[in-house]
């Protein structure tokens, strides 16, 4: 598999699901279980990116800059911060920290 | 992304609310589209966050702009590229997957927005599948937030379609943009454009926060993929950690609200 088959694959997946969305009839997703399961699903693998992206070096766990880098972002979300101000203050926070130690 | 349609959706504030004099009609629509250029905007300026991380992550600026043109939907266009990151073309499964399952939420999207934005003409004749696909395309959280939160049908779908072009105009041009910068870098580590991702996501996942139960899920499914991190090829940690939103879905766990 190359990286075309891989970005081809997932858009074509990723599109199939919005229209499946407008052109099927509405029925199972719209119960109660399957939509809570649906809405946790985002927030599940959003979360796991995070640990992932964060402590993950291949299959490593590594303590690093971006650790403190997230902890700001966090706090910042807390208090509205837009969200292209936090990338950028995380990525200015980690490299910082690199460019210190 | 500080709009959270599905939140709005046991309301529905949208559905079957007809205001009766044009004149409302009109500052519906107004405001409306006011909302969908403010929405739109802001958010299709963090394209160049994604454009950068996916450059940084192995991608070339055809294939960052093919993922924003087609793929167009911002959860799953960071998840693959993370995972590729992460793993490399050989975690392709997986990432592959983590994107596809980030995009089921868009289904509820557009069977909630389907009779708002492409209902029949005024014949009766259903609407065309071009303007039906390009409403699907379109479909995402921001256009789907802004459509649920007017108060009246027409001003919904008014502000359905300005969002939802507004953002897609704006995302492939930021994205463009981003993609270049990165190409420019370099060393993506020495600029700290991993922390960048990690940030990306947790801006993903913060408006979706307010629940307990989804509080819960979001811990229980880090340290789920933290553990298994060391064990696991790269990529499935991510997918592994989703069966806690199963569990936890299917049994209506941690369901009682945080007090606020």
């Amino acid at each position: 598999m190359t990286t075309w088959h891989i970005i081809l694959i997932a858009s074509a997946a990723t599109l199939a699901l919005k229209l499946a969305g407008h052109l099927v009839p509405a029925g199972f997703l719209e119960r109660e279980r399957p939509a809570r399961i649906a809405d946790l699903l985002t927030v599940a693998l959003l979360a796991a990116l995070i640990a992932v992206q964060t402590l993950g070096a291949g299959q490593d766990i590594v303590i690093d800059a971006r650790v403190p880098a997230v902890i700001v972002a966090a706090a910042l979300y807390a208090l509205r911060v837009p969200f292209v101000v936090v990338v950028i203050v995380a990525a200015a926070v980690a490299a910082g920290i690199r460019a210190f130690t | 992304m500080a709009e959270r349609p599905d939140e709005l959706l046991p309301v529905g504030g949208a559905d079957g609310a007809e205001l009766t004099s044009a004149t409302d009609v009109a500052t519906a629509r107004r405001a409306a589209r006011r909302d969908g250029f403010a929405v739109g905007l802001a958010t299709a300026v963090y394209g160049i966050s994604f454009g950068a991380l996916a450059v940084a992550s192995g991608l070339d600026v055809w294939q960052t702009c093919f993922l924003s043109l087609v793929m167009f939907t911002g959860g799953s266009q960071f998840a693959l590229v993370g995972v590729l990151a992460s793993g490399g073309v050989a975690a392709g499964g997986s990432a592959i997957a983590t994107a596809a399952m980030l995009g089921i939420r868009n289904v509820i999207y557009g069977m909630r927005m389907k009779p708002l934005v492409t209902p029949p003409d005024a014949d009766g004749r259903p609407a065309s599948v071009w303007r039906r696909v390009a409403a699907a395309w379109i479909t995402i959280d921001e256009s789907t937030a802004v459509a649920l939160a007017q108060s009246d049908d027409r001003a919904a779908r008014t502000g359905f379609w300005v969002t939802g072009i507004v953002i897609f105009v704006g995302w492939n041009l930021t994205t463009l943009a981003g993609a270049l910068i990165g190409d420019a870098i370099g060393d993506t580590r020495a600029w700290g454009l991993d922390a960048a991702a990690a940030a990306a996501f947790l801006g993903l996942l913060w408006p979706r926060l307010k629940k307990f139960q989804a509080g819960a899920v979001a811990v229980g499914a880090a340290v789920v993929a933290t553990i298994t991190m060391p064990v696991l090829m790269p990529g499935l940690p991510v997918l592994v950690a989703a069966v806690v939103a199963v569990v936890v879905g299917w049994f209506d766990l941690f369901s009682r609200r945080r007090t606020e």
